[in-house]
């Protein structure tokens, strides 16, 4: 035992460091369960909160099952429309989930590419590139995001509106993150651009394109995963936001913003439950990611230990 | 100096006409602006005059100069939705979010600082920990959530406080105050709360990081040297020198107040200039949301010139840098 943790010491940082992080652990087993829970929503859910038939308007606003009143087969309540509420959060979860993981690829290909292009091709690409990422930064997220929403409902047909809405809330929140990733791509490639690997992949006479892909990008990756998992947690609070605005997730889909939406309604009439575990399930989220962003930081950057 | 204020005054005007470049085609070519004036059964000659009389057919050039000219006289023309001119409608609304942001920056401000310097001073603290994984938590609350959970404390659980809409209001000319009546003053609390617990959080890090890094430099610990008691190294040599940041601090507080404004007026239906854009989201009003593109971005650029001709005035580091700007 001690023989294998001298061994880790040494030859796995990460690992290491993970491994005497408590803090950390509880963030990533956190993270693990709502992963599997947002996957496997449709084999553990009780009931399907999609399927009109499988919930009935009399089981509406069941409190939880262990307070008066409320209904075994409801483990937390039920909403104002009967649905299961653990199942509309397990199905909630993996929407939110979904279009941030999608919303952050999005941002992170986006970003990088433009960054690491402007890095390596300097001169007026770059300057035209960071001026635009300058003002975008000075624009709160949440704001970008509002914006595009509203102008890309604005574009579309009014009839496609309802199935294409997912996409627009992907769009715009990866619209609002692309910054974070082109500038740090940016700040790396600048940093690699004069290294010899590169000096020799450019006599050689690789092409531009290959020297960025194969011989930059893997190079410039680490800081990008940071942002990457910090951005999660902001695409994942922009989405909750949006939806609970009424102009993200279609109201009659549960993600956690629109189950938190119809939950306020309901806290002057004293069914709490709606609101509360939704909101809870949010925060814990956000907040997991973020310790683990911070935790991939300090890893990442010994001076912050 | 003057050069450089120019040069930034330059900047500015670009993006401006970049963004009302935007902000038309956008309301030019987001459907059609005739059909939604005229009804049904107006007929397509009908329906070709107005489009002549609007001047929709003239070359695109003179119609965006043309909707510049409006925009700088101040005639932002009608909302599709509600048919008022769009100027009337955000003018009724302006106090609200103004009265709301005020009160939200300076509930930051005022703790916020404190609490920086206090943590930066003491971060060992038992006191100093316990403020900044509040503030660890608080970052991860949505704004949203936490509105909702004041609504529930204050307004369902203990009935203390109104939870949506201003009260009563006093009229002075056209602007409608909540600070001159009780009712006013208790539905401005909770929004405010709402709104500035977040900004509060983002001024106490930036405080204290900035603090922490001045009392590291070799002036300070010079002066500690010295022999000064530390009373006077920690309020006149220290707080003074990372003063500087806090007009920075105060610039992008008001861009996320405006964007934060429009989520606490959603959740306390504060009938501000977030909630009607809100409105013309949902309903696609698209003059309003092109005037409020506009508005939004001519905040934005005002507050970014002013807090960098600030910094200009008052670090002479920025100045001595040739390339800072």
């Amino acid at each position: 035992m001690l023989v294998w943790w001298r061994r880790v010491r040494v030859e796995n940082e990460a690992l290491y460091l993970f491994l005497r992080s408590p803090v950390a652990q509880i963030a990533a087993l956190v993270a693990v369960l709502t992963v599997f829970g947002a996957i496997l929503a449709p084999l553990i859910a009780p009931t399907n909160p999609y399927d009109l038939a499988s919930f009935d308007i009399l089981d509406s606003f069941l409190p939880p099952a262990w307070v008066e009143g409320g209904d075994a087969r409801f483990v937390i309540g039920t909403d104002d429309q009967g649905r299961d509420l653990y199942s509309a959060i397990l199905y909630g979860t993996r929407l939110s989930l979904t279009v941030g993981v999608c919303s952050v690829l999005f941002a992170a290909v986006l970003g990088t590419s433009l960054g690491l292009a402007a890095g390596y091709i300097g001169g007026r690409f770059d300057a035209v590139i960071m001026r635009i990422a300058d003002i975008q930064l000075s624009l709160p997220a949440i704001l970008t995001a509002l914006l595009v929403d509203g102008v890309a409902r604005g574009i579309m047909p009014r009839e496609q509106h309802e199935e294409l809405l997912l996409v627009v809330l992907t769009v715009a929140i990866a619209l609002s993150l692309w910054v974070d990733f082109a500038r740090t791509a940016r700040a790396s490639t600048f940093v690699e651009r004069n290294k010899e690997y590169v000096q020799a992949a450019e006599i050689m006479g690789l092409h531009p394109i290959r020297i960025m892909a194969v011989g930059i990008l893997p190079n410039i990756l680490g800081p990008l995963m940071v942002i990457g998992t910090v951005d999660l947690a902001v695409a994942i609070l922009l989405e909750a936001t949006l939806s609970f605005l009424g102009v993200g997730v279609p109201p009659n889909q549960p993600s956690l913003g629109t189950l938190i939406d119809i939950g306020t309604d309901y806290i002057f009439s004293g069914e709490w439950w709606i609101v509360i575990f939704p909101a809870a399930t949010l925060i814990t989220m956000i907040i997991a990611v973020n310790i683990l962003g911070d935790f991939f930081r300090s890893v990442l950057n010994p001076r912050l230990r | 100096m003057t050069g450089f204020i120019l040069k930034r005054l330059a900047q500015s005007v670009f993006v401006m006409l970049a963004v009302s470049l935007l902000a038309f085609a956008l309301f030019r070519y987001v459907g059609d602006p005739v059909a939604v004036m005229v009804g049904q059964e107006t007929s397509i000659e009908d329906q070709e005059r107005l489009r002549e009389q609007l001047g929709l057919n003239d070359p695109v050039l003179t119609q965006y100069t043309r909707f510049l000219g409006n925009l700088v006289t101040g005639d932002f023309g009608f909302s599709y939705r509600t048919r008022q001119p769009i100027g009337e409608m955000l003018l009724a609304r302006m106090p609200a979010t103004l009265e709301l942001g005020l009160v939200s920056l300076l509930i930051s401000l005022i703790v916020g600082i404190p609490a920086g310097i206090y943590t930066a001073l003491r971060s060992n603290g038992v006191l100093a920990h316990t403020i900044l994984i509040t503030t660890l938590v608080g970052i991860s609350i949505p704004t949203f959530v936490i509105g909702i959970f004041l609504i529930y404390l204050f307004g369902v659980q203990l009935g203390w406080l109104p939870t949506f809409g201003r009260g009563e209001t006093v009229e002075i000319g056209w602007w409608k105050t909540n600070f001159l009546s009780a009712s006013g003053l208790r539905a401005l609390i909770l929004p405010a709360v709402t709104l500035g617990v977040y900004q509060l959080t983002l001024t106490m890090r930036l405080v204290r990081s900035e603090m922490q890094d001045v009392m590291n430099t070799d002036f300070i610990k010079f002066a500690i040297a010295r022999g000064i008691d530390y009373r006077s190294v920690h309020y006149h040599h220290a707080l003074r020198n990372s003063m500087v940041p806090v007009i920075t601090i105060i610039g992008l507080q008001f861009g996320g107040i405006i964007a934060f404004s429009i989520v606490t007026e959603s959740v306390f239906q504060w009938p501000g200039m977030g909630l009607l854009f809100l409105d013309s989201i949902r309903y696609v009003d698209i003059p309003v949301l092109s005037v409020y593109l506009v508005m939004i971005a001519l905040i934005f650029v005002v507050i970014n010139l002013i807090v960098d001709i600030l910094y200009f005035v008052i670090d002479p580091r920025v100045r001595l840098k040739p390339e800072a700007g």
